[in-house]
């Protein structure tokens, strides 16, 4: 028998494809009610801030980062968003925006839990690694097949490859936070009579947040580098523009696109890590 | 006396399928084969001992000898796999969670060898931790954790965190935590290891003097000896999960159970735990209403060149010698007794460390008197007492 022209073949492309219509075709009526409910929501956070004048916007941009992460990051966020509106990339900026911040409320709304799950059981830890490396892993092109089937072109289906692509470092580093407070911490919230929801709450989640913040940071971080492709989908956006650019072989919108996701990047990056970091240092101050 | 905490055979087996490791021990396996066999590990061998209410238990052993297994089996952070663990006649391994949550809560505080204290939180939050998960109200908790935090002279660093403050320092939050919910029982595992020498010799006296105005009821770990026979009231000495002996630190010095322990003490500073009762001897005495015959009589009988002067109800009047005797009756003096008594002797209490006689003793010319609170004559030491127990030789 010859080994290259082995007869025999696992379909498990077939099994795959077979699996998604089925899916389609059994809870069609709830992929359609989250279809309905992540576009309104979508839309609905992109018009509101459409409604706010683009200087309200940037003062109030300018203002959260000064808050948040001091002069420097301030004064990068006035010039970024100022170039931002000078590029005439307004509205795709804020459409951006709110694909990666409902993207980003969903990620975490799911991560966040089930990282703290796994971070108290070994069987789910277990269970979850394989299907974490094959969320980050698996070329998003391949799911974002079915998300069409499921959910119809549009920002749905971007929002969902987004969660998928994102939400890994959210549960990693949740669990991964909760597991590394000291045993013997643990074990005195225990000696002193602690339920477990007490052990969480007043000890596990306040020592692993600088993780559980690391995590968010680079949730937010994943969501922006996921517009591009949630605008082939048919997201509206940054994206669009760069695909744009690509497509037509336009160079000057192409990069004005992707300048604009690198600037607004840059400010969320800064942002949520000084988030982060604020809560450690008031620590170390007191 | 009652009993507060009382551990009966207790087995602590680490391992998926501990059933099959007591048969293999009824065979008499030691540990060693029984860990290369299975791959169990057997923390905790059939402990048992009782812990009287106001005492200070110490359980020693080097490390891997199963005491801190052994501390948490009290307070069920690590489940025994077998016994029974009475905590004031209650069994704690039968109640469910939220019994055990109650006892954790009012019966017992812990101390721990790295002080886990809780980082986030302030010196205060701290040290209120065990009463706010009890749902006390603030304004109750902090004033209980005031007055535990000025127990342990912390009071002006409660709104530090942790990490500003000394080891010595932590610990003592440590100590203050676990004693603001006002538990009659003290777990402290190592509590002092971590330290410096001399803040733990501090920490050490600390615990001691609170001790005399809290009388809790302690059980602390520890694999230094000096440390178990400082402040131990008791001492059981663990190897390899064992418990080979319970005793006094007397007891332990005097009579070790075995090998093991004979070795593990040979090289104790026996002046620091050895005290005046325990090496005095019975002395030979005279009482006011025999006169100065009487005493010469006895004395040449013993053959003594000085004794001792009681009254009848034994309180100490003092010493006569033989010299004096003698003078008295060439002289023709016919001196009464109380005349002749020296009243410039020296005298010590019983519980004096044997170290704190050396000074006396070397200049004393006779013994040294041994009295209690009112001076009544409980023994003698002589220099030649003091010489046999350094030695290590029996003293009865």
């Amino acid at each position: 028998m010859n080994l290259y022209d082995m007869t025999f073949r696992i379909p498990v492309g077939q099994a795959f494809s077979t699996l998604v219509e089925l899916l389609d075709k059994r809870l069609e009526s709830v992929f359609d009610f989250i279809t309905y409910f992540l576009n309104t929501a979508v839309k609905g956070l992109e018009d509101a801030l459409q409604m706010i004048p683009i200087p309200v916007m940037i003062i109030l941009l300018v203002l959260l980062a000064w808050r948040i992460s001091g002069r420097g990051v301030a004064v990068f966020t006035l010039v970024g968003f100022i170039l931002i509106a000078g590029m005439d990339l307004w509205v795709e900026t804020m459409q951006t925006l709110s694909l990666v911040f409902i993207s980003a409320i969903i990620t975490l709304g799911v991560g966040i839990p089930l990282g703290i799950w796994a971070s108290r059981s070994d069987l789910l830890d277990k269970l979850l690694r394989p299907v974490l490396d094959f969320m980050q892993t698996l070329p998003a092109f391949v799911y974002l097949i079915p998300a069409i089937l499921f959910f119809h072109i549009g920002r749905v289906p971007g929002v969902i490859s987004t969660v998928i692509f994102a939400m890994p470092p959210a549960i990693r580093l949740t669990n991964l936070g909760i597991r590394q407070v000291p045993a013997d911490v643990v074990e005195a919230a225990h000696a002193f009579g602690s339920t477990d929801n007490q052990l969480l709450v007043k000890v596990q989640l306040p020592m692993a947040l600088p993780t559980i913040m690391a995590g968010i940071n680079q949730t937010i971080m994943l969501s922006l580098s996921m517009v591009v492709i949630a605008s082939m989908v048919g997201a509206p956006g940054l994206g669009k523009e760069v695909l744009y650019g690509v497509t037509q072989l336009d160079i000057a919108t192409g990069f004005e696109g992707g300048l604009a996701v690198v600037l607004v990047a840059m400010f969320l990056d800064r942002v949520t890590e000084s988030l982060g970091k604020g809560n450690q240092d008031n620590k170390n101050n007191q | 006396m009652t009993t507060k905490v009382s551990a009966q055979n207790i087995y602590k087996i680490f391992g998926p399928n501990p059933e099959k490791v007591f048969k293999l021990l009824d065979k008499g396996l030691t540990k060693d084969e029984i860990l290369r066999k299975t791959g169990h590990t057997l923390g905790v061998i059939d402990a048992s001992f009782d812990v009287e209410e106001g005492e200070i238990f110490v359980i020693m052993g080097l490390s891997g000898s199963g005491k801190s297994t052994l501390i948490r089996c009290v307070n069920r952070l690590i489940e025994p796999t077998r016994g029974k663990m009475f905590i004031d006649g209650e069994d704690i391994l039968k109640v469910d969670n939220k019994q055990l949550r109650h006892i954790r809560r009012k019966k017992i505080g812990m101390v721990f060898q790295r002080f886990a204290l809780f980082p986030h939180r302030t010196i205060i939050r701290n040290v209120e931790y065990g009463l706010e998960v009890q749902g006390i109200p603030v304004d109750e908790r902090h004033r209980r954790s005031m007055e535990a935090l000025e127990l342990v002279g912390l009071a002006d660093y409660a709104e530090s965190y942790p990490h500003n403050l000394s080891g010595g320092m932590q610990q003592r939050v440590g100590l203050a935590r676990a004693l603001a919910n006002d538990p009659d029982i003290l777990l402290m595992d190592e509590a002092f290891s971590a330290l410096d020498p001399l803040i733990r010799k501090e920490m050490q006296d600390e615990l001691l003097d609170l001790q005399s105005k809290m009388k809790k009821t302690i059980l602390f770990i520890t694999h230094d000896l000096d440390e178990a026979l400082k402040i131990g009231d008791r001492i059981a000495v663990m190897k390899d999960g064992v418990i080979v002996q319970i005793g006094t630190p007397e007891d332990i010095l005097t009579n070790p159970a075995n090998d093991y322990v004979s070795e593990f003490v040979q090289d104790v500073d026996r002046s620091k735990v050895l005290s005046a009762s325990n090496i005095m001897k019975k002395p030979e005495v005279i009482f006011t209403k025999d006169g100065p015959h009487v005493a010469l009589r006895k004395m040449k009988e013993m053959g003594l060149s000085s004794i001792f002067v009681v009254d009848k109800q034994r309180e100490l009047r003092g010493l006569v010698t033989v010299d004096s005797l003698i003078n008295n009756r060439k002289n023709l003096e016919k001196k009464d007794l109380n005349e002749l008594i020296q009243t410039d002797i020296p005298t010590t209490s019983p519980d004096t460390p044997v170290r704190d006689l050396f000074g006396v003793a070397a200049e004393a010319r006779y013994p040294i008197a041994v009295v209690d609170e009112r001076h009544h004559l409980l023994g003698i030491v002589a220099r030649v007492n003091i010489l046999a127990a350094m030695s290590g030789e029996e003293v009865s």
